[in-house]
């Protein structure tokens, strides 16, 4: 049921051809905004929890520090997102498993880190004592070695998104079918991944894991570092989106979103383009998920439940998709909102969820951030109209 | 207890005496191999009194004095060749059954009970004579077999006959069992030879055995197969009717509806709540509270339909992800609406008595009457819809405005009222679903999440805006399902069923039944 204006209507008034300028990489004010996040994450974090004493409003707790670092993992998710969605017109359901890939592939390295201090005593990790297997199956083959583990980290969800992507793209699926395809992609693995005898925990995942590289998790100078370490990620992977959707790249996935029919006839060929795009936004979130395990304790299938990868596409909904800056916002405040609500008020948590869903569709098609700049257009306008 | 007093009072009454004073002595007193022979020879010309001895024996009641053995209920002594109350003396001690004792004793009762004029009583006997047949029984199973009318048991009865034999000493008699068991349809038979050409070391016999076991796997083979394509059709008409009222409102007017499942979420409430209904003011007409649950569930979903075509729907045509989105929120909002009314745990539907029990159409193929009610109901929903879409004025309508809007606006044909209709309608037969879903799964608030990626891959499969379509890659899906199950398990079945849909998507990205046009996008 097409809607759009007819092809008629639009060859009727030609419009001049207007080429997008060349951005900079970050306005002044940008640069500022993002050296204050660098700051805060850098300095001002670790010192409030670590230097400032218990007892000082100023204090950040353990709590809170949690919550951060966890919304930040989820603010890359939501980054990556906004490559694929907002830039590109690709609405994936299936991020939630390349996080979980990401998670799982750090999770077998912290499950390995636990060494004969399970509850059984034995190098295997537990739930396969459990299962009374004699040996690592061979995907654990390199889960010993941090630097194996960086490389599957990105690899693993990069081999994964590559290949689903490249016969996805070049059969030209698109649009909604896309969504429903990842969507069952990563409900089948989702109940893969449930299943004792493939090697990971079944639907209990891993989870009582002890230290990273040798060093206890639960230090709070651990903590911190991995803190510290997910806010440069989110910030190194903001300014790299940056960089790619103002360079030519970034103009061509727009072009694609736009139109890719008229893409395809000015010879470019699109289906490279989404595949890189859609490799890198899926690498984005597996680094989210490695970063997310060892700050939670926990990895399990649920992160794969078809609702998880939605909840993604909201927060870049809510804050405003091709801002890059609005998904992280909308990471921030919809996640935010959870964990304050599912404690407060935990029945009214998905009502909330559910409207703002609704609201955002019907009344902010550009989220947040464009809600702010309409207000900031019309106040300018206002101010315009006053002047003499 | 009743049953136990029911025997007493037969034994009182029972004229012949079969069970002799030292017939008692010998189950009750010396050893056990010695007691246990006496109780094999006591049972072959069984009568109630034995029952009620050896009902006695296996509840501890049995006392002796000397060689008297006396049943002592509630302090009363009676004898248990006559039945006729007597004292008991002081000194009489307890009879002691050990495990091996306690064994015989069950087994001896079953077998007792082959006589009982109750026919599930006796069914049940010979389920547990079967687990561990014993030739010294088998004198009263050839009574039995001779005896009995019905012919499921004596089915099993001729089975447990031929397995005791099969155990025979005897060559001769083994060798006829295994021909026996040769045309034997039921799948309890299959261990049965396998165990016994393990360990027969008779090559004639043997040969037999192996005969026999082929003729009995063709036999079955028959039956798994017919078995397995009847669950594939029962899990296709499920799929079919989850996806038919998504045909509707994705496949016709294009509206993601990731709220279809909490539709059918609904339906199945309502089935719930009728059903409530009729046990507090109807109970005498509650086994139709599944007719009147049909339309209450349709209305009950349409209505919630329409006003989220009104409420939200409408404002979203065109734009596919946005639509997918709002209807997810309208989801969650649903599931946490239905928790809060009906509570987060799954609530109980059952179902009506005629639904119960099934339809045996060869020994190993059982068909189910839910499942069978179900697969009728879902054709009758699609003949329904079929008829409504190409026959009636408001299928016109619905055909009209999907295919070129504008001109069937300026028929006259008001298309936002339509578009609400069309909503309506793909909402009730979703509530449909529900309805025939809670029939034969868990009625909880996330029952629609446990579906809506099946119902939107059967639409995907057979091609969007395809009825026909969406009926093949039902039945086609659920078929295909059952057919990996059989050797691949559930959940990998499943699996594989996605990943095949997914490749199959790639190579047809139009479906099954691709739409024929020139649009140069899809």
């Amino acid at each position: 049921m097409d809607r759009a204006p007819s092809i008629v209507a639009a060859a009727a008034t030609p419009e001049p051809v207007v080429l997008p300028a060349a951005r900079p990489l970050l306005t002044r004010a940008g640069w500022t905004a993002f050296l204050v996040a660098l700051v805060t994450v850098c300095a001002l974090a670790p010192v409030l929890n670590l230097v400032v004493p218990a007892d000082s409003p100023f204090h950040m707790g353990e709590y809170a520090v949690a919550l951060i670092a966890r919304i930040m993992c989820y603010a890359i998710c939501a980054l990556a997102m906004d490559l694929i969605w907002g830039y590109t017109g690709i609405l994936s359901l299936g991020h939630g498993l390349f996080f979980a890939l990401g998670g799982y592939a750090m999770g077998m390295y912290l499950m390995r880190q636990i060494g004969r201090d399970g509850n059984y005593k034995s190098d295997l990790p537990d739930f396969m004592v459990f299962l009374d297997w004699k040996a690592l199956p061979w995907h654990w083959t390199f889960s010993d070695s941090f630097v194996a583990t960086c490389l599957l980290v990105v690899l693993v969800p990069a081999a994964v998104a590559f290949v689903f992507g490249f016969f996805a793209f070049r059969s030209r699926i698109k649009g909604v079918y896309f969504s429903i395809i990842t969507q069952a992609l990563t409900y089948a693995a989702m109940l893969l991944f449930f299943r004792n005898e493939t090697g990971f925990g079944g639907n209990n995942g891993f989870t009582d894991f002890k230290r990273i590289l040798g060093v206890p998790l639960q230090t709070p100078s651990m903590r911190m570092t991995l803190f510290v370490f997910t806010g440069l990620t989110l910030l190194g992977f903001f300014l790299l989106a940056r960089w790619l959707v103002t360079a030519k790249f970034g103009r061509v996935l727009q072009a694609i979103r736009d139109a890719e029919t008229r893409v395809m006839f000015s010879g470019y060929n699109p289906v490279g383009y989404k595949l890189a795009i859609w490799t890198l936004s899926a690498v984005m979130c597996g680094v989210a998920g490695a970063l997310y395990v060892p700050q939670v304790g926990i990895i399990n299938p649920g992160e794969m439940s078809p609702a998880n990868s939605i909840e993604i596409a909201v927060w870049a909904a809510v804050g405003g998709r091709a801002t890059l800056i609005g998904p992280i916002v909308g990471a921030f405040l919809v996640s935010g909102a959870k964990s304050w609500l599912t404690v407060s008020a935990p029945e009214y948590w998905l009502y909330f969820l559910g409207g703002l869903f609704i609201v955002v569709t019907l009344f902010l098609p550009d989220g947040l951030v464009g809600l702010a700049r309409r207000l900031r257009l019309a106040g300018a306008a206002a101010l315009e109209a006053k002047a003499p | 207890m009743k049953r136990l007093l029911l025997l007493l009072a037969l034994a009182w009454m029972a004229p012949a005496q079969a069970l002799t004073a030292d017939e008692a002595k010998a189950i009750a007193l010396g050893e056990s191999d010695a007691r246990i022979e006496a109780l094999n020879k006591a049972i072959a010309t069984a009568d109630d009194r034995t029952a009620a001895f050896l009902q006695a024996l296996a509840d501890d009641v049995v006392k002796v004095a000397g060689d008297k053995v006396f049943i002592v209920r509630d302090g009363k002594g009676a004898d248990p060749v006559t039945g006729a109350a007597v004292d008991v003396p002081a000194d009489a001690e307890d009879v002691v059954s050990n495990n091996r004792m306690r064994s015989e004793l069950d087994g001896a009762l079953a077998a007792l009970q082959l006589f009982s004029p109750d026919a599930a009583l006796r069914r049940r006997a010979v389920q547990s004579l079967q687990k561990e047949p014993d030739e010294a029984r088998l004198p009263l199973i050839e009574k039995a077999y001779a005896a009995e009318k019905d012919a499921g048991i004596r089915d099993q009865l001729g089975l447990v006959r031929a397995a005791v034999l099969l155990g025979s000493s005897d060559k001769g008699k083994r060798l006829e069992a295994a021909r026996l068991l040769g045309g034997s349809r039921n799948p309890a038979t299959k261990p049965l030879l396998v165990e016994r050409l393990r360990e027969e070391p008779e090559a004639e016999v043997k040969a037999a055995l192996a005969a026999s076991l082929r003729q009995v796997d063709a036999a079955l083979a028959w039956g798994d197969r017919l078995g397995a394509l009847f669950s594939g059709v029962s899990l296709g008409s499920i799929l079919l009717l989850v996806a038919l009222g998504l045909a509707i409102t994705y496949g016709l007017m294009g509206v993601i509806n990731m709220a279809h499942g909490e539709l059918m979420m609904i339906g199945a409430y309502a089935t719930y709540v009728v059903q409530g209904v009729f046990r507090s003011w109807l109970p005498g007409h509650f086994d139709w509270y599944l007719v009147a649950a049909v339309p209450v569930s349709f209305a009950a979903s349409a209505a919630v339909g329409a006003i989220l075509e009104r409420g939200v729907i409408r404002f979203l045509y065109g734009r596919p992800l946005e639509t997918l989105l709002a209807t997810w929120g309208i989801s969650l909002m649903l599931m946490q609406l239905v928790r809060s009314v009906f509570g987060a745990q799954n609530v109980g539907v059952e179902n009506p008595s005629w639904m119960s029990g099934g339809v045996v159409l060869l020994g190993n193929l059982q068909l189910p009457w839910n499942r069978i009610v179900i697969v009728g109901f879902a054709f009758a929903v699609l003949a329904g819809m079929a008829f409504l879409i190409a026959r009636t004025r408001l299928g016109l309508f619905v055909r009209g405005v999907t295919q070129n809007r504008p001109i069937a606006s300026c028929m006259g044909v008001n298309t936002a009222r339509i578009d609400t209709y069309a909503f309506a309608l793909g909402s009730g037969i979703a509530g449909l679903a529900g309805c025939a879903l809670s029939q034969i799964g868990n009625v909880g608030p996330d029952l629609g999440q446990a579906y809506i990626v099946d119902s939107f891959m059967v639409v995907v499969l057979g091609g969007v805006g395809q009825l026909a379509g969406t009926v093949y890659a039902a039945l086609g899906l659920g078929i295909l399902n059952k057919f990996i199950e059989g050797w691949a398990g559930a959940v990998l079945a499943k699996i594989a069923v996605l990943v095949l849909i997914v490749v199959f998507i790639q190579k047809r990205p139009q479906g099954l039944f691709a739409v024929r046009g020139r649009s140069a996008e899809a």
